[in-house]
């Protein structure tokens, strides 16, 4: 019998797949690239300056980061500071305490949060959740606080408040689901002993299931704060769009992702296009730093757990 | 060792119980709020002419989103061919050829960068690198952004699915003299397939909803799409412009879109986590 010889398509086939992955590397050379390149007018004319200038003006074209930077920072902080502790609340409730069925129609809901798409997000803020905020809650905050700067102003409903309310919705299944398995993993035995000892659930969640998996709960905020800081669509219908940096969190501000969502079509001049892409250059930077942070600390933390401390 | 009451530990116990028991139903509550707010809105919008007309003026009576539909429908259909074949390569790449390797690590890493990239990000650098280049705004530039958007989610769950088809499978391929691109295509995906195609059915649903890199390169029409090279109706942008106008007909045309695009999604996602569930239980 003779050997059928014949070309084979195996090399072919391994630098066509090989193809596809060094695409993704290019991809994100070619974003920073692209954003650099794009925003080198904006670089060249204002310098550091425009991380550190409020001046927004198309007119004189005088262009400055601060309000949006701002924006984003206190939306995102306000968002984090409502949905870390109600992620971590809520994962509780599904591990330890929910019987099984319930915590799987409870926490699938949770995780149907996270499938709704930011516009919807966006459109239910603007026209149902701003109202109800001027009606009722900016009016009880600025009751109950009395000479606070944050709760003062007219209460308009849309501003960095509301926009960070909404924000904390979006990521707070994302921290729930990650939490949720963290918890999960905790071996059982451990936890028994502590119950064992007479503890209570509330003891055993503070001094077993939290110490156990509290790096795993910090990689999962890195994630949501990720998807915070760079939201664009809820944020830009809510929180007002003004260039200008208030201390009342009931005032109209400004968001990177929302000055991007609503100038960018129209800038008409050079320079003017050149700062929005510096914006979405400070943007893109901020995010990559935070997805190596979360990289980094995701990993060691994939390492100790598997060492089985 | 400080001990403490029996009761104020059992208390603690139950307001705890208690705050995380109410924490997790308001979490529900507030997606009732929003699915119901968009259902009882969007269901006045929704009637024949919404599926087959072309908007009307605003202060007109009347008029659709067939346009915006199609659009929609076009952009997201372009997105999948140019973004799913691949991602389909890079991911078997990763599973059948990368592996632990150096070069397998740095990509793994690109594709969480991307996928941690603001899509409004994706939205700029479409706009520079094809709206700038060409001159004019094109539903093609809004299909690149979103199979930009897809191609990291494809590779990652790719290799995911494909790392769980067993070993001995390609072993036994491979031993009769199967060439490796016959067995990885025939054989491992043969085995994958439900699991790819729900990755790929996600990926869809996560960019379906997608507007904010839409906005500076599909841009939005008030005509019927007609080449790839134009400015193309899509829904998202819509709903975002009509809801921003001060006109009544447009704003309830935005919450009829809102849950067209809802339902879908939701849909998509739910249909395609079930197929999953229901797989890895039997």
């Amino acid at each position: 019998m003779q050997r059928r010889t014949h070309l084979s398509l195996d090399p072919a086939f391994r630098w066509l797949t090989l193809t596809g992955g060094l695409l993704v590397l290019t991809l994100v050379a070619a974003i920073f690239a692209t954003l650099l390149h794009g925003s080198l007018p904006a670089l060249k004319q204002f310098g550091f300056g425009f991380l550190l200038s409020q001046d927004w003006n198309p007119v004189t074209e005088q262009y400055g980061a601060l309000s949006s930077i701002y924006g984003t920072l206190a939306s995102t902080f306000i968002a984090m500071l409502i949905a870390v502790p109600m992620s971590l609340v809520i994962a509780l409730f599904l591990v330890e305490l929910a019987p099984p069925q319930v915590s799987r129609i409870v926490g699938g809901a949770i995780e149907l949060l996270a499938a709704i798409p930011s516009i919807i997000y966006g459109m239910w803020g603007l026209f149902v959740f701003a109202p109800f905020m001027a009606d009722h809650i900016q009016p009880l905050l600025s009751r109950l606080s009395p000479g606070l700067p944050f709760f003062t102003g007219p209460p308009m409903g849309i501003g960095l408040l509301s926009a960070g309310i909404i924000l904390a919705l979006m990521i707070l299944p994302f921290i729930t689901s990650v939490t949720r398995d963290v918890f999960a993993m905790v071996p059982a035995v451990v936890k028994e002993s502590a119950y064992g000892m007479g503890s209570t659930t509330w003891e055993v969640m503070r001094k077993v299931t939290l110490p156990y998996g509290i790096q795993g709960v910090v990689g999962a905020c890195f994630l949501g704060l990720g998807r915070a800081i760079g939201e664009t669509m809820a944020v830009t219908f809510v929180i007002g769009n003004r260039h200008e940096i208030s201390a009342s969190l009931f005032a109209a501000a400004n968001s990177i992702a929302s000055t991007l969502a609503n100038e960018f079509t129209e800038a008409d001049s050079d320079l003017y296009l050149a700062a929005l892409v510096e914006l979405g250059l400070v943007l893109f930077g901020v995010t990559v730093l935070l997805q190596i942070a979360a990289q980094w600390w995701l990993r060691r933390t994939a390492k100790r757990m598997g060492a089985g401390r | 060792m400080k001990t403490r009451s029996l009761t104020l530990r059992r208390n603690t116990n139950r307001l705890v119980s208690l705050i995380s028991a109410s924490a997790a139903l308001f979490g529900i509550a507030m997606l009732t709020w929003i699915l119901g707010t968009v259902i009882v809105k969007g269901i006045e919008a929704i009637n024949w002419d919404f599926f087959t007309e072309l908007p009307a003026p605003p202060g007109m009576e009347g008029g659709g989103l067939a346009n915006a539909m199609v659009g929609t429908l076009g952009i997201t259909a372009m997105a999948v061919l140019l973004g799913v074949p691949v991602g389909l390569a890079a991911g078997v790449w990763l599973a059948e050829f990368g592996q632990q390797s150096k070069r397998a690590e740095a990509i793994r890493f690109a594709c969480n960068l991307l996928m941690g990239t603001p899509s409004i990000i994706i939205g700029v650098f479409v706009y520079i690198l094809l709206v700038l280049t060409t001159g004019h705004f094109s539903g093609f530039s809004g299909s690149v952004a979103l199979a930009v958007i897809m191609l990291p989610v494809v590779a990652r769950t790719t290799e995911d699915m494909l790392i769980l088809v067993p070993g001995a499978l390609r072993e036994a391929a491979l031993a009769l003299g199967v060439p490796r691109w016959k067995t990885t295509l025939d054989i491992v995906f043969r085995a994958a397939r439900t699991g790819l195609l729900t990755g790929i059915l996600l990926a869809i649903a996560r960019v379906g909803g997608e507007t904010a890199p839409l906005l500076f390169t599909a841009l939005n029409s008030p005509y019927w799409p007609e080449s790839p090279g134009e400015p193309t109706a899509n829904l998202t942008v819509t709903i975002f412009n009509y809801a921003m106008s001060p006109y009544d007909d447009w704003q309830t045309l935005a919450w009829g879109a809102s849950l067209l695009i809802t339902v879908s999604i939701l849909g998509t996602t739910v249909i395609s986590r079930g197929i999953l569930w229901h797989r890895s239980k039997s």
